[in-house]
């Protein structure tokens, strides 16, 4: 066959210009900034730095506080990711049943989708404030020993509780638009082949609707690893003693706070490879499984 | 197998609006009854109805002697071939055919058994373990009988399986539908608007129009002795003449046409002259005239269009008519041809309510 030829020009290039230059910008170059800093070691003004090879990697992978945050954001991880989906999915099941008021409902709940991760940090803190929350002082009141500034496990609640709550919307929307892309004679079909609507669910709708799903759970996983960081900030910051801290915000936490450039570095660039595998795998094991 | 039982059904959309107004019907044990009508006449709700994909205002429902308008329409013993196939896109097509046995809870070798016996019979037995997108629309057509023929279920629906195939597959497996049908011997309900299929596949027909059952009938039965006006000209290919016409005594007249050999006709009120366009023929003795503007050759036959001398429509053009005649019937455009037919073949109906008077 022959190749049809055009003439090079400057046009496509500057076409995907702005593309190109916003990844360079934005991250080509942030990351290679952070690979060439996570192998020096600078003092704590930032005045001199020194070469140390991987000693920022070894330091970070054996320490007990990284091991910490490493353990609780693949916990925090799970968590997020399977309750925001599952309880999206009920949620969008149930409404596409309603007929009266439906687009009522759908408003009603994608509406957290407007709210930034910092704002509804910040509306968490409200209510879970010894003082004047009320889920404080239900918990309370229902006999739970709940705080969240002692306990561990509580202010682990506490974070999943909003990461999922504002969460639930986007995931419940795409559900939605996926269900109503299940074609009606299938659904019909199914009707007429069996009788158990749960029996249903599991064997036509849930399958149909897997390429949504596995979209949102990659989505689902990005969001809970990085994007939580604005609601772990505005409410437990970590604390207490670390036990809420994730990746993300131990990076910031030792960049930052701590004025360990070169540490920090080494956790971001721990951290890209933990995300570049999980990609591999979820696209090469789970997306097989998947029927378009 | 069993008889399907229809007593003044209704169906009426929480919205208000009605789509079943009241039909009456009884289908034999192993007969082919087919749905007719323009889009939009409840044809298919009424079918929905008998599946249980839509519910039943009042009315009963009966499948051999049991009520079903409560049933769940897994448990009506009914299966049905949809238009767009709807075969579950993610499950191959032995998995298409075995989902509704297994929810039933059928041993496994009985399960094999049927779906490799059903197809044999669909000749899809070499694609039992391909996905449904890997094949053809014939094939999933097929694959849909299958589905339903593997229930093995008392009464089989089709909601106008064949619109989505190609003109030609369509004729194949039209006949094939019927050859099948006679061989299990099951009670069947068939949709269509294609009256061609209509006529061919149906042991009886029901024209229905605006919710109603118009007619009811043999195929043949409906051709040539329509009740109304909407039966006359819903039925045919080529479609039946309408001439719109009065009766002064003596004859059917229309603008300069006049029409003997009619008698025992109310005056006064507006009438319908329908000539179905095969009982129409060349006559140089003949009662009008015709101006030739279009011949379609469909072969063995030739089907010869233009407009009626004398007569005029409300538009104020001449009415148009169509004649089927033989292969050697050429006429060019522009000719003149004086027709005739016989008065007792033609159909005579009032305007205003549609009923045939003659």
């Amino acid at each position: 066959m022959k190749r049809v030829q055009f003439e090079h020009s400057a046009v496509p290039y500057l076409f995907i210009a702005p593309q190109i230059i916003i990844i360079v910008i934005f991250f080509l170059w942030p990351a290679a900034q952070a690979i060439y800093q996570s192998f020096l070691l600078e003092d704590a003004f930032g005045l001199s730095s020194q070469f140390v090879w991987f000693r920022n990697y070894t330091d970070t992978i054996v320490s007990a506080s990284w091991l910490q945050a490493a353990g609780f954001t693949i916990v925090f991880s799970t968590l997020v990711t399977f309750l925001s989906l599952a309880i999206a999915l009920l949620l969008a099941v149930k409404a596409n049943e309603v007929i009266r008021g439906a687009s009522t409902y759908k408003t009603l709940l994608m509406w957290a989708y407007a709210i930034a991760p910092p704002v509804a940090g910040l509306m968490g803190n409200l209510m879970f404030n010894p003082l004047i929350g009320d889920l404080y002082q239900g918990m309370n009141a229902l006999g739970f020993d709940f705080d969240h500034k002692l306990d561990p496990y509580d202010a682990g609640f506490v974070v999943v509780l909003i990461s999922v709550w504002k969460q639930v919307s986007v995931n419940f929307i795409f559900f939605l638009s996926g269900l109503q892309g299940i074609p009606k004679g299938v659904q019909e079909a199914a009707l007429m082949d069996c009788k158990s609507s749960f029996r249903r669910f599991w064997t036509i709708t849930f399958p149909l609707l897997a390429p949504t799903t596995f979209f949102l759970m990659v989505i689902n996983i990005t969001y809970a690893f990085f994007e939580t960081f604005g609601i772990i900030d505005t409410t437990t910051q970590g604390a207490p003693g670390g036990a809420t801290t994730t990746l993300v915000f131990k990076v910031f936490q030792d960049g930052f706070r701590g004025a360990d450039i070169g540490g920090s570095s080494a956790q971001s660039v721990v951290l890209m490879l933990m995300v570049l595998g999980l990609t591999v795998i979820q696209f090469r094991f789970i997306e097989k499984k998947v029927h378009y | 197998m069993a008889q399907v039982e229809l007593k003044q059904v209704r169906k009426t959309y929480p919205n208000g609006a009605e789509a079943i107004f009241g039909v009456d019907m009884k289908i034999d044990d192993g007969e082919l009854i087919v749905f007719v009508g323009p889009s939009g006449c409840g044809k298919s709700t009424l079918l929905r109805m008998v599946a249980g994909l839509e519910s039943v205002t009042s009315g009963e429902i009966l499948i051999g002697d049991r009520l079903i308008n409560d049933v769940s329409p897994s448990e009506r013993d009914v299966a049905m071939v949809f238009q767009n196939y709807a075969l579950y896109p993610h499950m191959s097509v032995r998995g298409n055919m075995s989902y509704g046995l297994k929810n039933r809870k059928m041993p496994a070798d009985e399960i094999e058994r049927r779906i490799v016996d059903a197809a044999k019979m669909l000749k899809i037995d070499q694609f039992l373990d391909r996905q449904p997108n890997q094949l053809s629309g014939g094939q999933r057509q097929r694959v849909a009988m299958g589905r339903a023929i593997v229930r093995n279920p008392q009464v089989f629906l089709f909601d106008e399986p064949l619109s989505n195939l190609d003109a030609k597959l369509r004729v194949q497996m039209r006949i094939e539908i019927k050859r099948l049908q006679r061989r299990m011997n099951v009670t069947s309900i068939y949709v269509t608007h294609d009256q061609t299929e209509a006529m061919t596949l149906a042991d009886r027909l029901a024209v229905i129009n605006e919710g109603q059952v118009e007619q009811m009938g043999a195929p043949m039965e409906l051709y040539s002795n329509p009740r109304t006006l909407f039966v006359a000209s819903f039925i045919g290919a080529p479609q039946i003449n309408l001439i719109p016409v009065s009766f002064d005594g003596t004859h059917l007249v229309n603008g300069d046409l006049k029409l003997a050999g009619f008698s025992d006709l109310p005056q006064g009120t507006e009438l319908v002259l329908g000539v179905r366009p095969d009982v129409l023929r060349v006559d140089a003795g003949g009662q009008f005239g015709m101006n030739v503007d279009l011949v379609e050759q469909h072969g063995g036959e030739n089907l010869i269009y233009g407009s009626l001398g004398g007569t005029t429509t409300d538009a104020g053009e001449p009415l148009e008519i169509c004649l089927k005649a033989a292969q050697a019937m050429l006429p060019a455009i522009d000719d003149q041809l004086t027709l005739g037919f016989d008065p007792d073949t033609a159909f005579i109906f009032r305007k205003d309510t549609g009923e045939r008077l003659k």
